[in-house]
Protein backbone atom coordinates (compact mmCIF):
# COMPACT_ATOMS: atom_id res chain seq x y z
CA UNK A 1 0.00 0.00 0.00
CA UNK A 2 1.45 2.71 -1.26
CA UNK A 3 0.87 6.54 -0.49
CA UNK A 4 2.08 7.32 -4.05
CA UNK A 5 -0.86 5.48 -5.09
CA UNK A 6 -3.48 7.35 -3.10
CA UNK A 7 -5.80 9.73 -4.69
CA UNK A 8 -5.42 11.63 -1.55
CA UNK A 9 -2.04 12.50 -2.90
CA UNK A 10 -2.11 12.85 -6.62
CA UNK A 11 -2.96 16.51 -7.91
CA UNK A 12 -1.57 18.23 -4.90
CA UNK A 13 0.75 20.56 -5.95
CA UNK A 14 0.52 22.85 -2.57
CA UNK A 15 3.78 23.49 -1.19
CA UNK A 16 3.79 22.98 2.89
CA UNK A 17 7.96 23.31 3.46
CA UNK A 18 9.97 25.27 1.14
CA UNK A 19 13.23 25.67 2.22
CA UNK A 20 15.82 27.66 0.39
CA UNK A 21 19.77 27.96 0.80
CA UNK A 22 19.49 26.94 4.60
CA UNK A 23 22.44 27.10 6.60
CA UNK A 24 23.23 25.71 10.15
CA UNK A 25 26.49 26.34 13.00
CA UNK A 26 26.51 25.23 16.32
CA UNK A 27 29.72 27.45 16.86
CA UNK A 28 32.73 27.14 14.61
CA UNK A 29 30.58 23.70 13.39
CA UNK A 30 28.73 24.04 10.37
CA UNK A 31 25.93 21.29 10.55
CA UNK A 32 23.64 22.37 7.11
CA UNK A 33 25.33 23.50 4.25
CA UNK A 34 23.11 25.11 2.11
CA UNK A 35 19.72 22.79 2.08
CA UNK A 36 16.94 23.42 -0.70
CA UNK A 37 13.76 21.23 -0.37
CA UNK A 38 10.80 21.84 -1.24
CA UNK A 39 7.86 19.48 0.27
CA UNK A 40 4.69 19.37 -1.03
CA UNK A 41 1.03 19.20 0.74
CA UNK A 42 0.69 15.09 1.61
CA UNK A 43 4.14 14.40 0.84
CA UNK A 44 6.02 11.46 3.21
CA UNK A 45 9.59 12.29 2.83
CA UNK A 46 12.25 9.38 4.67
CA UNK A 47 15.21 11.80 5.52
CA UNK A 48 17.82 9.31 5.63
CA UNK A 49 22.16 9.50 6.28
CA UNK A 50 24.87 8.53 8.81
CA UNK A 51 24.48 10.35 12.36
CA UNK A 52 26.43 13.54 12.01
CA UNK A 53 25.16 14.18 8.70
CA UNK A 54 22.80 16.69 9.25
CA UNK A 55 19.40 15.38 9.15
CA UNK A 56 18.25 15.71 12.52
CA UNK A 57 19.32 19.38 12.50
CA UNK A 58 17.38 19.50 9.77
CA UNK A 59 14.05 18.25 10.89
CA UNK A 60 14.58 20.37 14.41
CA UNK A 61 14.94 23.60 11.75
CA UNK A 62 11.49 22.94 10.31
CA UNK A 63 9.57 23.85 14.28
CA UNK A 64 12.37 26.14 15.15
CA UNK A 65 13.55 23.77 17.86
CA UNK A 66 16.78 24.99 16.07
CA UNK A 67 17.50 28.42 14.71
CA UNK A 68 18.75 28.83 11.47
CA UNK A 69 22.23 30.97 10.80
CA UNK A 70 21.46 31.75 7.30
CA UNK A 71 18.59 30.90 4.58
CA UNK A 72 14.96 31.08 4.81
CA UNK A 73 12.47 28.31 5.87
CA UNK A 74 8.60 28.62 4.87
CA UNK A 75 6.19 26.46 6.22
CA UNK A 76 2.44 26.46 5.05
CA UNK A 77 3.41 29.94 4.04
CA UNK A 78 4.18 31.16 7.31
CA UNK A 79 7.52 32.97 7.00
CA UNK A 80 9.92 31.30 9.61
CA UNK A 81 12.08 34.14 11.06
CA UNK A 82 12.16 35.91 14.28
CA UNK A 83 8.27 37.03 14.27
CA UNK A 84 7.62 35.61 17.53
CA UNK A 85 3.87 35.25 16.26
CA UNK A 86 4.82 33.11 13.72
CA UNK A 87 6.94 30.87 15.53
CA UNK A 88 4.09 30.51 18.06
CA UNK A 89 1.86 29.69 15.06
CA UNK A 90 4.18 27.54 13.16
CA UNK A 91 4.73 24.92 16.84
CA UNK A 92 1.11 24.98 16.91
CA UNK A 93 0.73 22.97 13.37
CA UNK A 94 3.67 21.29 13.49
CA UNK A 95 3.70 18.22 15.40
CA UNK A 96 6.76 16.42 16.32
CA UNK A 97 7.59 13.05 17.33
CA UNK A 98 11.28 12.43 19.64
CA UNK A 99 13.46 9.62 19.43
CA UNK A 100 13.30 9.23 23.57
CA UNK A 101 9.50 9.65 23.12
CA UNK A 102 9.24 12.58 25.71
CA UNK A 103 5.96 12.11 27.12
CA UNK A 104 5.38 14.03 30.51
CA UNK A 105 6.04 11.72 33.55
CA UNK A 106 3.70 13.51 35.77
CA UNK A 107 0.82 12.93 33.78
CA UNK A 108 -1.53 9.89 32.93
CA UNK A 109 -1.52 8.93 29.30
CA UNK A 110 -4.74 11.17 28.43
CA UNK A 111 -3.75 14.00 30.46
CA UNK A 112 -0.74 14.19 28.01
CA UNK A 113 -2.94 13.99 24.95
CA UNK A 114 -4.78 16.80 26.55
CA UNK A 115 -2.68 19.19 27.99
CA UNK A 116 -1.64 21.15 24.78
CA UNK A 117 -5.35 21.18 23.19
CA UNK A 118 -6.65 22.48 26.33
CA UNK A 119 -4.31 25.18 27.55
CA UNK A 120 -2.57 25.79 23.78
CA UNK A 121 -6.03 26.23 21.65
CA UNK A 122 -8.10 26.82 24.68
CA UNK A 123 -10.57 24.46 23.39
CA UNK A 124 -13.46 22.77 25.74
CA UNK A 125 -12.09 20.13 27.82
CA UNK A 126 -14.88 17.57 26.90
CA UNK A 127 -14.18 18.16 23.26
CA UNK A 128 -10.67 17.19 23.64
CA UNK A 129 -11.17 14.22 25.51
CA UNK A 130 -13.44 12.97 23.15
CA UNK A 131 -10.91 13.24 20.61
CA UNK A 132 -8.59 12.56 22.53
CA UNK A 133 -9.88 8.57 23.50
CA UNK A 134 -10.94 8.22 19.56
CA UNK A 135 -7.10 8.92 19.19
CA UNK A 136 -6.32 6.87 21.75
CA UNK A 137 -8.83 3.85 20.28
CA UNK A 138 -6.73 4.49 16.91
CA UNK A 139 -3.41 3.85 18.41
CA UNK A 140 -4.82 1.08 20.02
CA UNK A 141 -4.10 2.22 23.59
CA UNK A 142 -7.41 3.19 24.51
CA UNK A 143 -7.24 0.64 27.97
CA UNK A 144 -3.98 2.67 29.03
CA UNK A 145 -5.23 5.85 29.42
CA UNK A 146 -5.45 5.99 33.12
CA UNK A 147 -1.53 4.94 32.88
CA UNK A 148 1.69 7.06 33.58
CA UNK A 149 4.25 6.42 31.00
CA UNK A 150 6.63 4.62 33.04
CA UNK A 151 4.02 1.96 33.19
CA UNK A 152 3.97 1.52 29.45
CA UNK A 153 6.57 -0.22 26.93
CA UNK A 154 8.61 2.25 24.58
CA UNK A 155 6.72 1.08 21.96
CA UNK A 156 3.43 1.77 23.74
CA UNK A 157 4.86 4.94 25.16
CA UNK A 158 5.70 6.43 21.22
CA UNK A 159 2.29 5.33 19.99
CA UNK A 160 1.00 7.83 23.47
CA UNK A 161 3.90 10.43 22.00
CA UNK A 162 2.43 10.10 18.16
CA UNK A 163 -1.32 10.48 19.34
CA UNK A 164 -0.64 13.54 21.82
CA UNK A 165 0.88 15.25 18.39
CA UNK A 166 -2.02 14.63 16.65
CA UNK A 167 -4.36 16.27 19.23
CA UNK A 168 -2.87 19.34 17.90
CA UNK A 169 -4.27 18.64 14.54
CA UNK A 170 -1.20 19.63 12.81
CA UNK A 171 -0.87 19.89 9.54
CA UNK A 172 2.30 18.52 9.53
CA UNK A 173 4.24 16.07 11.73
CA UNK A 174 8.31 15.07 12.04
CA UNK A 175 9.27 11.93 13.46
CA UNK A 176 13.23 11.96 14.43
CA UNK A 177 13.87 8.58 14.55
CA UNK A 178 10.97 7.08 16.17
CA UNK A 179 11.88 3.86 16.37
CA UNK A 180 15.48 3.85 17.28
CA UNK A 181 15.24 3.73 20.93
CA UNK A 182 12.66 1.19 20.57
CA UNK A 183 13.61 -2.94 21.46
CA UNK A 184 13.35 -4.40 17.71
CA UNK A 185 9.77 -6.20 18.75
CA UNK A 186 8.26 -3.01 19.20
CA UNK A 187 9.38 -1.02 16.32
CA UNK A 188 6.53 -2.81 13.91
CA UNK A 189 3.35 -1.36 16.43
CA UNK A 190 5.09 2.08 16.25
CA UNK A 191 5.59 1.93 11.97
CA UNK A 192 1.93 0.67 11.91
CA UNK A 193 0.70 3.64 13.39
CA UNK A 194 3.05 5.99 11.34
CA UNK A 195 1.80 4.04 8.39
CA UNK A 196 -1.77 4.58 8.81
CA UNK A 197 -1.08 8.56 10.16
CA UNK A 198 0.04 8.47 6.45
CA UNK A 199 -2.88 7.08 4.59
CA UNK A 200 -4.82 10.01 6.06
CA UNK A 201 -3.08 12.19 3.99
CA UNK A 202 -1.00 13.86 6.97
CA UNK A 203 2.45 15.64 5.46
CA UNK A 204 5.10 13.88 6.87
CA UNK A 205 8.79 14.44 7.16
CA UNK A 206 10.27 11.36 9.03
CA UNK A 207 14.28 11.06 10.14
CA UNK A 208 14.54 6.98 9.71
CA UNK A 209 16.97 4.41 9.67
CA UNK A 210 13.73 1.76 8.84
CA UNK A 211 14.76 1.21 5.11
CA UNK A 212 11.72 -0.77 5.17
CA UNK A 213 9.30 2.23 6.02
CA UNK A 214 10.88 4.33 3.42
CA UNK A 215 10.83 2.11 0.82
CA UNK A 216 6.97 1.16 1.58
CA UNK A 217 5.45 4.46 2.62
CA UNK A 218 7.54 7.21 1.87
CA UNK A 219 6.89 9.47 -1.34
CA UNK A 220 10.63 10.50 -1.77
CA UNK A 221 13.85 9.83 0.32
CA UNK A 222 16.24 11.97 0.98
CA UNK A 223 20.11 10.88 1.89
CA UNK A 224 22.11 13.63 3.32
CA UNK A 225 25.86 13.69 3.68
CA UNK A 226 27.85 15.92 5.48
CA UNK A 227 25.22 18.89 5.93
CA UNK A 228 24.18 18.24 2.27
CA UNK A 229 21.85 16.29 0.17
CA UNK A 230 23.64 14.47 -1.59
CA UNK A 231 20.62 12.68 -3.42
CA UNK A 232 16.75 12.20 -3.36
CA UNK A 233 14.29 10.85 -5.63
CA UNK A 234 10.88 8.07 -5.16
CA UNK A 235 12.27 5.16 -2.87
CA UNK A 236 12.05 2.23 -5.24
CA UNK A 237 14.68 4.12 -7.46
CA UNK A 238 17.03 5.45 -5.17
CA UNK A 239 17.20 3.05 -2.60
CA UNK A 240 17.76 -0.29 -4.98
CA UNK A 241 19.53 1.67 -7.77
CA UNK A 242 21.30 4.71 -6.16
CA UNK A 243 23.10 7.28 -8.68
CA UNK A 244 25.54 7.89 -5.84
CA UNK A 245 28.51 5.96 -4.66
CA UNK A 246 27.92 6.95 -0.84
CA UNK A 247 24.33 6.67 -0.77
CA UNK A 248 25.12 2.87 -1.87
CA UNK A 249 27.84 2.19 0.60
CA UNK A 250 24.87 3.95 3.57
CA UNK A 251 22.71 0.84 1.96
CA UNK A 252 25.65 -1.60 1.84
CA UNK A 253 24.59 -2.44 -1.70
CA UNK A 254 27.03 -5.09 -2.51
CA UNK A 255 28.16 -4.29 -5.68
CA UNK A 256 27.76 -0.84 -5.52
CA UNK A 257 30.18 -0.97 -2.65
CA UNK A 258 32.78 -2.57 -4.71
CA UNK A 259 32.56 0.24 -7.17
CA UNK A 260 33.38 2.57 -4.55
CA UNK A 261 36.16 0.70 -2.93
CA UNK A 262 37.82 0.27 -6.36
CA UNK B 1 18.09 17.64 92.09
CA UNK B 2 15.61 17.97 89.00
CA UNK B 3 12.46 19.29 89.72
CA UNK B 4 10.37 18.73 86.82
CA UNK B 5 7.16 18.92 88.82
CA UNK B 6 7.79 22.46 88.69
CA UNK B 7 7.55 21.98 84.58
CA UNK B 8 4.04 20.93 85.04
CA UNK B 9 2.43 24.17 86.02
CA UNK B 10 3.62 25.73 82.71
CA UNK B 11 2.86 22.74 80.42
CA UNK B 12 -0.25 24.59 78.53
CA UNK B 13 1.59 27.68 78.11
CA UNK B 14 4.86 25.61 76.52
CA UNK B 15 1.79 24.08 74.66
CA UNK B 16 0.77 27.57 73.33
CA UNK B 17 4.15 28.75 72.76
CA UNK B 18 4.85 25.49 70.41
CA UNK B 19 1.81 26.49 68.66
CA UNK B 20 3.21 30.07 68.09
CA UNK B 21 6.39 28.34 66.94
CA UNK B 22 4.55 25.85 64.48
CA UNK B 23 2.78 29.26 63.16
CA UNK B 24 6.04 31.28 62.85
CA UNK B 25 7.44 28.20 60.83
CA UNK B 26 4.57 27.42 58.64
CA UNK B 27 4.23 31.14 57.19
CA UNK B 28 7.92 31.51 56.78
CA UNK B 29 7.94 28.15 55.05
CA UNK B 30 4.86 29.61 52.65
CA UNK B 31 6.62 33.05 52.13
CA UNK B 32 9.94 31.46 51.69
CA UNK B 33 8.56 28.96 48.79
CA UNK B 34 6.88 31.57 46.99
CA UNK B 35 9.77 34.33 47.47
CA UNK B 36 12.36 31.29 46.27
CA UNK B 37 10.50 30.57 43.34
CA UNK B 38 10.27 33.88 42.14
CA UNK B 39 14.36 34.33 42.86
CA UNK B 40 15.03 30.84 40.91
CA UNK B 41 12.64 31.99 37.74
CA UNK B 42 15.40 34.94 38.22
CA UNK B 43 18.15 32.87 37.96
CA UNK B 44 17.53 31.34 35.36
CA UNK B 45 16.19 34.30 33.22
CA UNK B 46 17.59 34.62 29.88
CA UNK B 47 18.06 38.58 30.45
CA UNK B 48 21.44 38.76 32.13
CA UNK B 49 20.61 41.88 34.61
CA UNK B 50 17.32 39.62 36.30
CA UNK B 51 20.13 36.56 37.04
CA UNK B 52 22.29 39.61 38.91
CA UNK B 53 20.00 40.65 40.88
CA UNK B 54 18.97 37.58 41.61
CA UNK B 55 22.74 37.00 42.45
CA UNK B 56 22.82 40.28 44.37
CA UNK B 57 19.95 38.46 47.07
CA UNK B 58 21.56 35.65 47.33
CA UNK B 59 24.96 37.06 48.11
CA UNK B 60 23.61 39.22 50.79
CA UNK B 61 21.38 36.94 52.48
CA UNK B 62 23.62 33.58 52.67
CA UNK B 63 26.46 36.09 53.26
CA UNK B 64 25.27 37.47 56.45
CA UNK B 65 24.01 35.97 59.87
CA UNK B 66 20.14 35.67 59.64
CA UNK B 67 19.76 37.53 63.38
CA UNK B 68 21.35 40.61 62.03
CA UNK B 69 18.71 40.27 58.95
CA UNK B 70 16.02 39.98 61.83
CA UNK B 71 17.46 42.81 63.98
CA UNK B 72 18.18 45.50 60.81
CA UNK B 73 14.18 44.00 59.86
CA UNK B 74 13.11 44.60 63.67
CA UNK B 75 15.27 46.91 65.49
CA UNK B 76 16.65 48.77 62.31
CA UNK B 77 13.22 49.43 60.21
CA UNK B 78 11.43 51.83 62.46
CA UNK B 79 14.03 54.09 62.13
CA UNK B 80 13.65 54.86 59.04
CA UNK B 81 9.61 54.84 60.10
CA UNK B 82 8.61 51.19 59.20
CA UNK B 83 7.62 49.59 62.53
CA UNK B 84 6.58 45.79 61.95
CA UNK B 85 5.16 43.54 64.99
CA UNK B 86 7.81 41.12 66.23
CA UNK B 87 5.43 38.04 64.13
CA UNK B 88 5.92 39.99 61.41
CA UNK B 89 9.11 40.92 61.20
CA UNK B 90 10.34 37.23 62.18
CA UNK B 91 8.35 35.84 59.73
CA UNK B 92 9.77 38.18 56.84
CA UNK B 93 13.38 37.57 58.11
CA UNK B 94 12.88 33.77 58.10
CA UNK B 95 11.30 34.42 54.85
CA UNK B 96 13.45 35.88 52.74
CA UNK B 97 16.67 33.70 54.40
CA UNK B 98 15.18 30.66 54.10
CA UNK B 99 14.13 31.68 50.43
CA UNK B 100 17.94 32.31 49.00
CA UNK B 101 18.32 28.53 50.34
CA UNK B 102 14.68 26.94 48.51
CA UNK B 103 15.50 28.91 45.32
CA UNK B 104 18.64 26.97 44.69
CA UNK B 105 17.03 23.55 45.95
CA UNK B 106 14.23 24.92 42.99
CA UNK B 107 16.81 25.57 40.44
CA UNK B 108 18.57 22.36 40.88
CA UNK B 109 15.04 20.32 40.68
CA UNK B 110 14.49 22.79 37.13
CA UNK B 111 17.87 22.15 36.05
CA UNK B 112 17.68 18.27 36.48
CA UNK B 113 14.37 18.17 33.94
CA UNK B 114 15.68 16.59 30.73
CA UNK B 115 15.92 19.27 27.86
CA UNK B 116 13.78 16.64 25.86
CA UNK B 117 10.55 18.05 28.08
CA UNK B 118 11.20 21.22 27.16
CA UNK B 119 11.42 20.38 23.64
CA UNK B 120 8.00 18.47 23.74
CA UNK B 121 6.53 21.09 25.29
CA UNK B 122 7.80 23.47 23.47
CA UNK B 123 6.98 21.17 19.95
CA UNK B 124 3.27 21.64 21.20
CA UNK B 125 3.25 25.32 21.04
CA UNK B 126 3.33 25.77 24.49
CA UNK B 127 4.36 29.13 25.95
CA UNK B 128 7.23 29.75 28.44
CA UNK B 129 4.78 30.21 31.23
CA UNK B 130 2.73 27.46 30.24
CA UNK B 131 5.90 25.13 29.86
CA UNK B 132 6.90 26.22 33.48
CA UNK B 133 3.52 25.95 34.88
CA UNK B 134 2.32 22.62 33.62
CA UNK B 135 5.69 20.30 32.82
CA UNK B 136 8.62 21.59 34.18
CA UNK B 137 7.57 22.88 37.71
CA UNK B 138 5.35 20.10 38.51
CA UNK B 139 8.22 17.72 37.98
CA UNK B 140 10.61 19.77 39.59
CA UNK B 141 8.81 20.50 42.55
CA UNK B 142 8.34 16.31 42.87
CA UNK B 143 12.23 16.32 42.25
CA UNK B 144 13.09 19.20 45.10
CA UNK B 145 10.38 17.46 48.13
CA UNK B 146 12.73 16.18 49.97
CA UNK B 147 14.94 19.03 50.29
CA UNK B 148 12.51 21.28 50.71
CA UNK B 149 11.36 19.08 53.60
CA UNK B 150 14.89 19.71 55.19
CA UNK B 151 14.55 23.11 55.09
CA UNK B 152 11.04 23.28 56.69
CA UNK B 153 13.01 21.34 59.37
CA UNK B 154 15.07 23.74 59.78
CA UNK B 155 13.00 26.52 59.87
CA UNK B 156 11.46 25.04 62.74
CA UNK B 157 14.29 24.95 64.61
CA UNK B 158 15.40 28.31 63.43
CA UNK B 159 12.32 30.09 64.48
CA UNK B 160 13.93 29.86 68.26
CA UNK B 161 15.89 32.97 67.02
CA UNK B 162 13.04 34.73 66.61
CA UNK B 163 12.68 34.61 70.83
CA UNK B 164 15.58 37.42 70.65
CA UNK B 165 12.95 40.20 68.75
CA UNK B 166 10.16 39.11 71.61
CA UNK B 167 7.90 36.84 69.66
CA UNK B 168 6.77 34.80 72.27
CA UNK B 169 7.43 31.40 70.99
CA UNK B 170 8.41 28.33 72.85
CA UNK B 171 12.14 29.43 73.30
CA UNK B 172 11.40 32.52 74.58
CA UNK B 173 8.51 30.89 77.01
CA UNK B 174 11.00 28.49 78.35
CA UNK B 175 13.55 30.94 78.80
CA UNK B 176 11.10 33.24 80.84
CA UNK B 177 9.65 30.36 83.14
CA UNK B 178 13.16 28.77 83.40
CA UNK B 179 14.54 32.13 84.78
CA UNK B 180 11.92 32.97 87.23
CA UNK B 181 11.82 29.33 88.72
CA UNK B 182 15.86 29.17 88.46
CA UNK B 183 15.24 25.57 86.60
CA UNK B 184 16.80 25.80 83.74
CA UNK B 185 17.65 21.99 83.10
CA UNK B 186 14.12 21.43 83.33
CA UNK B 187 12.36 24.17 81.06
CA UNK B 188 15.35 23.66 78.19
CA UNK B 189 15.18 20.02 77.91
CA UNK B 190 11.43 20.05 78.01
CA UNK B 191 11.58 22.81 75.55
CA UNK B 192 13.88 20.79 73.43
CA UNK B 193 11.65 17.63 74.26
CA UNK B 194 9.12 19.86 72.16
CA UNK B 195 10.85 20.75 69.37
CA UNK B 196 11.81 16.84 68.97
CA UNK B 197 8.50 16.40 68.82
CA UNK B 198 7.35 18.79 66.21
CA UNK B 199 10.63 18.29 63.87
CA UNK B 200 9.60 14.25 64.33
CA UNK B 201 5.94 14.99 63.15
CA UNK B 202 7.18 16.71 60.50
CA UNK B 203 9.71 14.35 59.03
CA UNK B 204 6.89 11.54 59.28
CA UNK B 205 4.56 14.21 57.02
CA UNK B 206 7.17 14.67 54.60
CA UNK B 207 7.69 10.71 53.93
CA UNK B 208 4.37 9.93 53.64
CA UNK B 209 3.74 13.23 50.99
CA UNK B 210 7.14 11.72 49.32
CA UNK B 211 6.05 8.07 49.40
CA UNK B 212 2.42 9.06 47.88
CA UNK B 213 4.13 11.47 45.29
CA UNK B 214 6.65 9.27 43.95
CA UNK B 215 3.64 6.10 43.21
CA UNK B 216 2.24 7.90 40.88
CA UNK B 217 4.95 8.72 38.43
CA UNK B 218 8.25 9.17 37.20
Amino acid sequence: MKNIDNPIHKNLQEIMIEMVDVHKSFGELEVLKGIDITIKKGEVVSLIGSSGSGKSTLLRCINHLEKITSGNITVDNIHLNDNKTNIAHIKREVGMVFQQFNLFPHMTVLENIMVAPIHVLKRNKLEVEKEALELLGKVGLLDKKDYYPKKLSGGQQQRVAIARALAMKPKLMLFDEPTSALDPELVGEVLTVMKQVASEGMTMVVVTHEMNFARDVADRVIFMVDGKIEEQGCPKKVLTNPKSSKLAAFLGLKNNLEKVVN
Amino acid sequence: MLDFSLVTDFLPFMVKASWITLKLTLFSTIFGLILGLFVALMKISKVKIIRLIADFYLWIIRGTPMLVQLFLIYYGLPQVGIELSPMVAAVIALGINSAAYIAEIYRGGIMSISKGQIEAAESLGMSYFLQMRKVILPQALRISLPALGNQAIMMLKDSSLASLVTVSELLMVSQRYAASNYAFIEFYLVAAGFYLVMTTFFTFILNRVERRMSVSDM
